[in-house]
C-alpha cells in the first residue's frame, strides 16, 4: 500500500514537470470548464429546437449565433460539451475496466485462456467499431447517451487487453512474483497486489486512450444522425449543421464551435495518454 | 511460412466473418417487432406509393421464414450472407443490396488504399527522420505540428478542409467524384477525377501522417539502439545506406503490424470523409441509407466495410512472413 501512495507521488511529480500533461490538463479544465460555469450565465434551455430566431450569425445577443433549427449555439456548446465527455468518461471506464482485467488474467495464467482471449481480442482489432456500431444503433432507434457508453464500451477494452497482457507477461517472471508465488500466495493476490500496481500506468494510459476512442466513435454515430436525438450534443450539431448546408450558405458559425471544440477535446486526451506513455515507457522520456 | 500459420489467419479470417453476420443477424432480432413488420411501416410511414412494395415483402417473409426455428434461420441467414445475397435495396429498388454496395465500393477502396499508402510511407519516412540524428533541424521543428494533427479525426480536418480550400479560396470542388460521369479513362477525365479526390484523400493523409510519423519514430529509436547499426558504421558505410537499407527497413516492420490494426479505423474514418465530400463511395451509401431507413443496406454497408478490412488484414499478414524471416520459425 505504502508503495502505491510512494509511486503515485512519484508520477504526481514527473507528470506535472512534462509540457504535454500541462498542456493536455489546461485544454481539458478549460472544456470542463465551459459545462460548469456556462449554465450560470447562459440559459441552456435555449439550446431545444425552436426557442430562438433561426439563421442568426453571431451577435451581442447571441454571442455564438442560432442555426435553422432555432438553437442558440452557445447554449448548445454549453449543454453539449458535458455530455460528450460524460459519454466519452462512462465508455472508456467500462471499456478499460474490462480490459485490464482480461489483460491480468490472460496474461498470468497463460494457456488455453490465453490463446482464445488473445484470438478473441486480435480478430476484434480488426473489425471497423463503426461496422459494429452502425447495425446496433439503427436497430435501437432510441439511443440515449448513457446507451451509447455502453454500447461503445462493448467494443473498446482489446487495446487494454492487449497491452496489459504483455506487461504482464514480462512481470510474471520477475523473482518478486516468483518469490510471492512460492511464499504459497494465492493467485488472485498476486496478480491484483504484486502485478497491477505495476501496471497502473499503463492502465491510465490506456483508460485515456480508450475515452478518446470512445468520443471517436460516439461522434461517427452522431455526425452519421444516429445520436441521441433529445440531447444535444456536439456531434448531432455537425450533423444538423451538414444536413441544413451550413457551409454552402456561409453559416460558419454554426458548425464550427462544435468542431472546434471536439478538435481540442482530442488534442487534450492525446498529450494526456502521450505524457502518461512517457511515464509509463521511460526510454520514450530522453527523446520528446 | 508454415501452413499451420496460414491457417491459423485464414480461420481469424473466417471468424471476423462469422462475427460480423451475426451481428447483423442477432442485433435486429432483440429490437422490438419482426423485421418484415418493420419494413411494412417504414413503406407506409414514408406515405409513398414504392413500386414492388408487395414483392419486397413477399420475399423479405420467404428470406426470413419467419416460422421456422432461430437455428434455421441463422443457418440459412449465414449461407446467403456467404453467397453475398443480402437482399433487396429499399432507397435503391429494384437494385439489391449486393449491387448497390458493388458499384459504390471501388471508389471507397480507390480513396482509402491510395491515402493510406500515401500517409503510411510519407509519414514513415518523416518519422524516421525525427528520430534520425543527422536529419535536418526543421523536420524536427514538425514533431509538436504532427502529434497534434495526428489526434485530429479524419472527418473534423475533413470539415476544416473542405471550408478553406473549398469553401473560402474555392480552389477545389465541394464535392462529388466527377463533374460528368466518366465513361472510358482519358487524359482530361483522369484529371477530372484527381481533382475532385483531392480533398477527401488530402484529409486522411493529413489525419494519418502524424499517426505513422509517430509510431516510425518509436520503432527507430529502437533500432537505432542495435549493434548491428554501430557496426554498420564502423564499418564505413555510407549514411544514406544505414538509414535506409539498415535503420528504416528494419523499423518498419513494427509498422506492417500497426497497419493490419489501423485499418479498421482507417476505413471508418474514411466513410465519414465520403459523406462530408458527398463522394460516391460506400459512406455516401450509408448516409442515404440512413436518411431512408434502408435496413438491409445499412446492415449490408457494415457486412462490408467488416469484410473488406479483414481480407486487407488477412493479406497483409500473409505477405508479413516475406516481410520478416524470422516469423518463420515460429
Amino acid at each position: 500500500m505504502q508503495s502505491i501512495l510512494r509511486n503515485t507521488r512519484a508520477a504526481l511529480a514527473y507528470l506535472g514537470t512534462n509540457p504535454k500533461m500541462v498542456a493536455g490538463m489546461a485544454i481539458l479544465a478549460v472544456l470542463l470548464l465551459i459545462g460548469i460555469i456556462g449554465p450560470l450565465f447562459v440559459d441552456i434551455r435555449l439550446a431545444e429546437p425552436i426557442s430562438v430566431r433561426t439563421n442568426q450569425p453571431p451577435s451581442a445577443e447571441h454571442w455564438l449565433g442560432t442555426d435553422s433549427g432555432g438553437r442558440d449555439l452557445l447554449a448548445v456548446v454549453i449543454a453539449g460539451t458535458p455530455q460528450t465527455l460524460r459519454m466519452g468518461v462512462l465508455a472508456g471506464v467500462i471499456g478499460t475496466t474490462i480490459g485490464v482485467m482480461l489483460g491480468l488474467f490472460s496474461g498470468y495464467f497463460g494457456g488455453w485462456w490465453d490463446r482464445i482471449i488473445g484470438a478473441v481480442t486480435d480478430t476484434m482489432l480488426t473489425i471497423p467499431p463503426l461496422a459494429i456500431l452502425l447495425v446496433v444503433a439503427s436497430s435501437v432507434r432510441a439511443v440515449n447517451v448513457e446507451m451509447m457508453a455502453l454500447i461503445i464500451a462493448a467494443l473498446s477494452w482489446m487495446h487494454a487487453t492487449r497491452v496489459i497482457r504483455a506487461q504482464v507477461l514480462a512481470l510474471r517472471e520477475l523473482g518478486y512474483v516468483q518469490m510471492a508465488r512460492l511464499s504459497g500466495l494465492g493467485s488472485f493476490s498476486i496478480i491484483f497486489r504484486e502485478i497491477f500496481p505495476n501496471v497502473i500506468p499503463i492502465a491510465f494510459a490506456s483508460l485515456v486512450g480508450a475515452t478518446s476512442g470512445a468520443i471517436l466513435s460516439g461522434m461517427g454515430l452522431e455526425v452519421l444522425g444516429l445520436g441521441p436525438q433529445n440531447t444535444p450534443t456536439l456531434g448531432m450539431t455537425v450533423y444538423w449543421a451538414l444536413l441544413y448546408a451550413a457551409f454552402s450558405r456561409g453559416m460558419w458559425w454554426w458548425w464550427s464551435p462544435p468542431v472546434i471544440i471536439l478538435a481540442l477535446l482530442f488534442i487534450a486526451l492525446f498529450l494526456i495518454a502521450s505524457a502518461l506513455d512517457d511515464f509509463a515507457n521511460p526510454r520514450l522520456r530522453s527523446q520528446s | 511460412m508454415t501452413w499451420g500459420y496460414v491457417f491459423r489467419r485464414l480461420a481469424m479470417f473466417f471468424a471476423v466473418v462469422l462475427a460480423a453476420t451475426t451481428v447483423n443477424f442477432i442485433v435486429p432480432r432483440l429490437a422490438p417487432g419482426d423485421p418484415t413488420a418493420a419494413v411494412l411501416e417504414q413503406l407506409l410511414s414514408r406515405g409513398q406509393q414504392v413500386e414492388g412494395a408487395q414483392d419486397i415483402v413477399a420475399n423479405y417473409r420467404a428470406r426470413f421464414g419467419l416460422d421456422d426455428p432461430m437455428l434455421v434461420q441463422y443457418g440459412r441467414y449465414l449461407f446467403n450472407s456467404l453467397r453475398l445475397d443480402l437482399g433487396s435495396s429499399i432507397s435503391y429498388f429494384p437494385q439489391s443490396v449486393t449491387s448497390a454496395i458493388l458499384a459504390a465500393l471501388p471508389w471507397t477502396i480507390a480513396l482509402l488504399s491510395v491515402s493510406t499508402v500515401i500517409a503510411f510511407g510519407l509519414g514513415s519516412l518523416i518519422g524516421a527522420l525525427l528520430a534520425w540524428p543527422g536529419s535536418p533541424r526543421a523536420v524536427h521543428r514538425l514533431a509538436p505540428f504532427l502529434m497534434v494533427l495526428s489526434a485530429i479525426p479524419y472527418y473534423l480536418l475533413a470539415l476544416i478542409v473542405l471550408y478553406l480550400l473549398a469553401i473560402w479560396t474555392g480552389w477545389f470542388p465541394l464535392g462529388g467524384a466527377y463533374s460528368v460521369f466518366p465513361n472510358g479513362f482519358s487524359l482530361p477525365v483522369l484529371w477530372d477525377l484527381a481533382y475532385h479526390a483531392f480533398l477527401p484523400a488530402l484529409s486522411i493523409v493529413l489525419a494519418g501522417l502524424g499517426f505513422w510519423a509517430l509510431g516510425m519514430r518509436g520503432a527507430m529509436i529502437n533500432v537505432l539502439g542495435e549493434d548491428y547499426l554501430a557496426l554498420a558504421e564502423a564499418k564505413g558505410l555510407k549514411k544514406r545506406r544505414i538509414f535506409f537499407k539498415y535503420a528504416m527497413r528494419n523499423a518498419l516492420l513494427p509498422q506492417v503490424t500497426a497497419l493490419a490494426i489501423a485499418l479498421g479505423t482507417a476505413a471508418s474514418g474514411s466513410v465519414l470523409v465520403e459523406v462530408a465530400f458527398n463522394y460516391p463511395g460506400i459512406g455516401y451509401l450509408l448516409y442515404n441509407a440512413l436518411r431512408s431507413s434502408d435496413y438491409f443496406l445499412i446492415q449490408g454497408v457494415a457486412f462490408f466495410l467488416v469484410i473488406t478490412v479483414a481480407f486487407a488484414v488477412l493479406v497483409l499478414d500473409l505477405l508479413y512472413p516475406l516481410l520478416d524471416p524470422r516469423i518463420q520459425r515460429l
